[in-house]
């Protein structure tokens, strides 16, 4: 039997580029963005689905959408 | 599934009244203060950057304009754009700018300049706003402020609305000086609370 592991998209925001500007809080249909104190926007991969809505609305453009393995961005 | 808007959510038209505001009388310049110094109290007060993050009507009307209304090219902006160099250099230089038309509002109110009924456009074109001048109850000083801060909005207006052409809706949130004092004192904040957690 072949073991399946579950591929999902997840986005990703670079810490240290990330403006705090709330763009993709905004976007987020299902609440998966929040600002860190006021420094950098953080996704929940638990609720993150990967629709790159926030991607599209980034102003600095760094949020990108990739393969994850649970949870982790390879 | 659309998310339910607030009060908030309208305060773009906050900032377009006052944008226009000031092509009828000039001191109602002086309401623009409100946008220097609410996000500096939220960032001092709640370590947040609550004000890019709801408030800042600035920030909506280039979305409505650049995202609704379709006029962004919507394009990655350059990578030197949103360097911490270009973002803080631009800071720097905007603190600059301000304080020498805070220079030329005291030569004012101590007589030693007349008052200048000009809007300065990017710093450099000096636009005739006398058309939005009926006289001031206070010292003239009061007045060349008010032409002083309201040539700093339009000139941020322009550059925002330029890069929200050029790139995406909100560029000028990268490197709106507001935004980046607020998100360094939140730093600032945030690495202070750390510190004292460790004591």
């Amino acid at each position: 039997m072949q073991e399946t592991k579950k591929i999902r998209k997840k986005a990703s925001i670079p810490q240290k580029e990330c403006v705090a500007c709330g763009c993709c809080v905004k976007v987020c249909l299902l609440g998966a963005i929040s600002i860190y104190k006021g420094i950098y926007a953080q996704v929940d991969t638990d609720k993150c689905v990967g629709c790159g809505k926030c991607a599209k609305e980034c102003p600095a453009s760094i949020i990108c959408v990739a393969e994850t393995q649970e949870g982790q961005v390879k | 599934m659309k998310q339910k808007k607030k009060w908030y959510d309208y305060l773009w038209i906050v900032s377009l009244t006052y944008l226009v505001l000031g092509f009828f009388n000039i001191l109602f310049a002086w309401l623009g203060m409100a946008c220097f110094i609410i996000p500096l109290v939220i960032s001092i007060v709640k370590g947040s950057k609550g004000y890019c993050n709801r408030y800042c009507g600035r920030g909506q009307l280039f979305a409505l304009l650049g995202g609704r209304f379709g006029l962004s090219r919507k394009r990655d902006m350059p990578k030197w754009m949103k360097s911490k160099w270009f973002r803080y250099g631009f800071l720097i230089f905007f603190f600059a700018m301000f304080f020498q038309m805070l220079w030329n509002t005291y030569l004012v109110f101590a007589g030693a300049q007349d008052l200048k009924q000009v809007v300065t456009l990017l710093w450099t074109f000096k636009l005739p706003w006398h058309w939005a001048y009926h006289g001031t109850l206070f010292s003239d000083g009061v007045a060349q402020f008010a032409f002083g801060f309201y040539s700093v909005m339009l000139t941020s207006t322009v550059l925002g609305v330029v890069t929200m052409i050029l790139f995406k809706p909100r560029s000028w949130c990268v490197y709106c000086p507001m935004g980046t004092m607020t998100q360094l004192i939140c730093k600032a904040k945030a690495g202070a609370c750390k510190k004292e957690g460790l004591r």
